[in-house]
């Protein structure tokens, strides 16, 4: 069973919807027990790093949510769940995240070209610079490079780069997604990114991870 | 990098997408799922989908239709139309809207765009604001562009990305429904005083006015029209095509 954590941050309705439209079953569930017994876990997540973190720590759902990562369940972060997996994130004030990943969240910036908008809100296109980890992942394997995808941040990955499988271009190369085993994240969002986002969530809820790391 | 955004409109009455000409003389095109299905499909980037009468007449969206049109059309879309409180903004976003609109309810209440983008981040707040020249003015206008509220509208944006709006679309009144290209001047007023994404709206006619907008104005982050793409006046493929063989980025290949 695939479970999208519900804790209370964003709006889940269009990630359900997309996740019918590729055929998986998925519960929506702030539940402790539902998400235990998941073999499957998507994080999403819309706002503010620290208020999110906040909720997730509330019911103990973030020591739970990286046991089962540990125990080798697939988990995949969206957006704002995607920044939740590294260690920590510089949004107003330094807040702990999962640190499942190993890097840190930090404003866009001063580090991409000064003529672009902050938050990066648009279609992008992704750029795999590591074949090999790419290669590697069931979900990002069949994406081809250039395939654009939708953005909306402002803050972004970084010191992650053994993690990061794809980036889009700001005028510098900015952490688009990652993998580090069975844990994998999307700065974008799959679920507003027509086809290549449908056909990534349909790599998740399909895909073979096998053992755990 | 981040491409220009090409976003057809559906005006919405009655639960059928309609456009006038100059706001008035509306004309029934198709369901908002066809055509949102349609325009996913052949590469519109987002969606708006107005309440064009909600303003004036209080009448609520149509939120059945915005449910089926999410349930199916995996873009981005906005939502505006009679949006006055956060439970509107609630409501909408429950249904699958990314992005909410505020127009009249944003000149009613001075509150809702600060309180909006608190409880939903500016990302999800869109101003959108009917502007006309009134001797020489930019003049902010209201209920679908019916009531001159005698506000400068250029000083309404620099205010409302101050509260916290996120985005913000320029429905320029003097060249919407006319053809003969989008507004550069308005438009150019505007970008001078909001750092967030602008989206250009009234006047498309053709291709050439799409890249004559990007040219011209690089701060101008999309382009938005309707009857233009309802009747198939453009293709948006074409459309796409035509943008990138003029030097400007643009999502062409996973529609």
């Amino acid at each position: 069973m695939l479970c999208v954590v519900d804790y209370g941050v964003g709006n889940l309705y269009s990630l359900c919807s997309s996740l019918k439209a590729v055929g998986a079953e998925a519960v929506v569930s702030g539940d402790p027990e539902v998400i235990a017994a998941a073999d499957k876990i998507i994080l999403p997540g819309v706002g503010a790093f620290g208020d999110a973190a906040a909720k997730l720590r509330e019911n103990g759902l973030d020591k739970l949510i990286i046991e089962r990562a540990n125990a080798g369940v697939p988990l995949m972060g969206i957006c704002l769940g995607m920044q939740m997996l590294f260690a920590e994130s510089h949004e107003f004030g330094c807040h702990k995240g999962l640190g499942l990943i190993p890097g840190k969240v930090i404003s866009m910036e001063g580090v991409i070209a000064p003529e672009l908008k902050i938050p990066q809100m648009g279609w992008n296109a992704l750029h795999f610079p590591n074949a090999e980890l790419k290669a590697s992942s069931p979900v990002f394997c069949d994406i081809p490079e250039g395939e654009f995808v939708y953005f909306v941040h402002s803050y972004y990955a970084s010191e992650c780069d053994a993690d990061v499988v794809a980036v889009c271009d700001c005028g510098v190369p900015i952490t688009a997604a990652v993998v580090r085993g069975n844990v994998m994240g999307c700065q974008f969002h799959p679920e507003k990114s027509s086809k290549a986002g449908l056909q990534i969530l349909k790599n998740f809820c399909e895909g073979d991870f096998g053992g755990a790391r | 990098m981040i491409t220009k955004r090409i976003i057809p409109c559906l005006d919405v009455r009655d639960g059928r997408v309609v456009k006038g000409v100059n706001f008035a003389d509306l004309r029934d095109v198709s369901s908002p799922e066809v055509l949102a299905e349609f325009y996913s499909d052949c590469g519109a980037d987002e969606l708006v989908f107005y309440d064009i009468t909600a303003s004036s007449d209080g009448r609520q969206l149509f939120t059945d239709a915005l449910r089926r049109v999410a349930s199916k059309v995996f873009i981005p879309l906005t939502v505006g139309g009679g949006i006055r409180t956060l439970d509107d903004f609630d409501r909408v976003l429950k249904c699958g809207a990314d992005k909410v609109s505020v127009n009249s309810g944003a000149i009613s209440d001075p509150d809702l765009i600060p309180r909006a983008a608190e409880r939903y981040g500016s990302q999800c707040v869109v101003l959108s604001a009917d502007i006309k020249r009134v001797d020489g003015r930019f003049t902010l206008f209201k209920n679908g562009g019916r009531v001159d509220t005698g506000i400068d509208a250029i000083e309404w944006i620099e205010h409302g990305v101050r509260n916290g709006a996120g985005e913000i679309v320029v429905n320029s009144i003097d060249t919407d429904g006319v053809g003969g290209g989008f507004d550069i001047e308005m438009l150019r007023a505007v970008s001078e005083v909001a750092d967030v994404p602008i989206v250009a709206s009234g006047g498309a006619g053709c291709i050439d006015d799409f890249i004559t907008l990007f040219n011209t104005l690089p701060s101008v982050d999309a382009g938005l029209a309707a009857t233009i793409f309802h009747f198939g006046k453009i293709k948006i493929p074409d459309l796409k095509e035509s943008l990138r063989d003029a030097g400007i980025s643009v999502r062409y290949k996973n529609v």
